[in-house]
């Protein structure tokens, strides 16, 4: 952890690091939001569902408290360098974890309507990209609470896998759709699940983009590696 | 332990704060009592900081200031659970606890963690709060944190219920075929012989395939157990990956498949488990025998061991060992799937059937080494499968191999 040099008035650093552990808190509340709602797919688990969705108010009630913070900060303390790229900061990506909770809350409704019609389609795909948005959010929440520019470029690079297991179930449950009719209400259900996901994912590449820029002061190139033919990591 | 109740009421010392950045005017005044020399019966002159008090205990401890904020993580619980603290002290569960803790209370929280590998962490928490003291706020005081790792007993747990679900789905067909072909041989082909030499046969096939199975499943739980453990004893990638190749010679001879190894000189130190690293290119060069062939002529297979370089990772530093063939490879859609459990494309070439537990089994090992697998493949051209490990920290592994003998 890059030790921060600290700042004259000590009651700033200590509104600053409150913007920080509440950063912190939304994060693992988001992180653990998601991983119920993964829960609840793959495992048929009604009650990941119902606690991934009574932890929507509290993320929501984190925002608000959040950009409240951030923006008397900004108003009363007039940052200036990395102290104002964090603060711009903390407000976007206070948005993002919250669209990320909605996204959670909304897998974990979803998962209840999907019923035991569900079981027949293999989960695999889901299973997998799960997987892979957890690992992408807590690398991201990681490099937010430790500034760490280095791991916020991992998040941006992996992104392009997450894409492409979704393009590849997005086939899988169109042929299970054409195969035959009465998977179609499941189906839907997982497509808009894995699109969600999906969704989580970019959002958490959101948050490293933004943690890249409040480190280094140096924003990353608007197009990001997207799943296409071309499997290389592209480099930056 | 009351070693805190022993201080001095008012004029605790402020001196040293060996801790970490202690950053805010209530964290600088609480900090006190981690930096505050302890007193040591019958000793005069040396006065250990409480921070070296918990480095000294062979377990995982925590210390965090009332609001959360981590003080001071022992040296254990940094070679333990260190990549996992962030996360862990984030985790909304143990924060609810923490935050309703109240002076002389405990309280106990399971966190799980799913990624990067399953993890399940058992903290017992004690607060020590100065209680009605000179200072009275309720805030003052520290939160001691105990650690305890359950992921190998959460991974027995679930290695016997994965077991049975995964070994009873697959192991059923060989066996349904094998019940066929003995009531045929009990039945109508009792006198057949030529029949019977054809069947059994067969049914050898099939009960080596179970054997297969049944061993991979073990190997793949057994990686599973111990995922959470980072290998610290360095090895030569370099030999281990010419054993590998050694070994596959009449493997490759018979395929007629031809191998070419490329070694860089160099390679940073790695550490990792040798079985294990070796289980990893059996299972790459095993896959590029099975599947890279063509009908019309054999593959040429490349294994590769060199400095990591930009393609993986242009930042990291460490070793990028890789198989390469320039077979019929593999369509995009299944190439994030390969490393699912029983993951097999439909249409192999040549309907060649593996076990499906190849790759998981390689994605499980590179996790416990904190590497990174990629496959890339384009259609018609070929693939590659490359598995990153990063450098070994060498002066933490040797530091660790002094401190600690396990």
């Amino acid at each position: 952890m890059p030790d921060a040099p600290r700042h004259i008035v000590s009651s700033y650093e200590q509104e600053l690091n409150q913007l920080r552990a509440l950063m912190a808190r939304m994060g693992g509340l988001v992180e653990n939001q998601t991983a119920l709602a993964i829960q609840a797919i793959i495992d048929h688990n009604a009650e990941s569902a119902q606690a991934a969705m009574e932890q929507d108010p509290e993320v929501d009630a984190l925002e608000r408290e959040v950009e409240s913070r951030a923006i008397k900060l900004l108003a009363l303390r007039a940052p200036m360098a990395q102290d104002l790229r964090e603060i711009v900061s903390a407000l976007k990506v206070t948005s993002d974890l919250e669209r990320i909770g909605d996204y959670a809350a909304n897998v974990a409704k979803r998962s209840l309507r999907l019923g035991p019609t569900g079981n027949d389609i293999s989960l695999g795909g889901l299973r997998s990209m799960g997987r892979l948005v957890q690992e992408g959010l807590r690398l991201a929440i990681d490099a937010l609470g430790q500034n760490d520019a280095e791991k916020a470029l991992d998040v941006w690079r992996s992104d392009k896998a997450v894409d492409e297991i979704y393009t590849a179930m997005f086939r899988e449950l169109v042929t299970y759709m054409m195969e035959d009719p009465r998977n179609i209400g499941a189906c839907t259900h997982l497509l808009f699940i894995a699109k969600n996901l999906e969704r989580i994912g970019d959002h958490a590449t959101n948050i490293a983009e933004r943690v890249h820029y409040s480190v280094t002061g140096a924003m990353l190139p608007a197009s990001r590696p997207r799943g296409s033919a071309s499997p290389e990591t592209p480099t930056p | 332990m009351s070693l805190w109740r022993k201080r001095p009421p008012v004029s605790a010392p402020l001196g040293s704060t060996p801790l970490g950045s202690a950053s805010s005017e209530s964290s600088l005044r609480e900090s006190a009592a981690l930096g505050e020399p302890v007193a040591v019966p019958g000793t005069s002159g040396h006065r250990p900081s409480l921070g070296a008090l918990l480095d000294l205990v062979p377990h995982p401890l925590l210390a965090l200031d009332r609001d959360g904020t981590l003080r001071h993580a022992n040296e254990t619980a940094q070679a333990q659970i260190g990549d996992a603290l962030p996360a862990l002290l984030r985790n909304p569960a143990l924060g609810q606890a923490l935050r309703t803790l109240l002076p002389g209370g405990t309280g106990q929280v399971d966190v799980q963690m799913d990624v990067p590998v399953r993890r399940t962490l058992r903290v017992s928490i004690r607060c020590e709060g100065a209680a009605g003291g000179a200072h009275g706020g309720s805030r003052r005081g520290l939160l001691l944190l105990s650690v305890q790792d359950r992921s190998e007993l959460e991974a027995v747990e679930r290695m016997r219920s994965d077991f049975i679900a995964n070994a009873s789905h697959e192991l059923r067909t060989p066996l349904a075929s094998l019940i066929g072909f003995i009531e045929t041989l009990q039945g109508p082909a009792a006198d057949d012989a030529p029949a019977r030499i054809r069947f059994l046969s067969i049914m050898a096939g099939q009960a080596t395939r179970m054997r297969r199975l049944i061993d991979n499943l073990l190997s793949l739980s057994r990686i599973q157990m111990h995922e959470h453990e980072r290998p610290s004893s360095l090895v030569s990638v370099a030999a281990v990956a010419r054993r590998v190749a050694d070994a596959h010679e009449p493997l490759l001879a018979a395929s007629g498949h031809s191998l070419s190894i490329d070694i860089a000189a160099g390679l940073p130190p790695v550490a990792a488990d040798a079985d294990q690293l070796s289980q990893v290119l059996t299972n790459f060069l095993d896959n590029a025998v099975k599947y890279a062939g063509r009908p019309d002529r054999p593959a040429t297979i490349v294994l590769s061991v060199e400095p990591a370089r930009a393609g993986i990772d242009p930042q990291a530093d460490g070793v990028v060992l890789a198989v390469t063939d320039d077979g019929p490879g593999i369509a995009p859609q299944h190439v994030p799937r390969l490393t699912e459990r029983f993951y097999r494309i439909e249409d192999g070439p040549g309907g060649k059937v593996g076990s499906g537990l190849g790759l998981a089994i390689v994605k499980h090992i590179v996790g416990r080494h904190g590497g990174r697998l990629t496959i890339t493949s384009t259609e018609g051209q070929g693939a590659r499968f490359a598995v990153w490990l990063p450098r070994a920290p060498v002066p933490a592994t040797a530091a660790i191999g002094a401190t600690r003998q396990r």
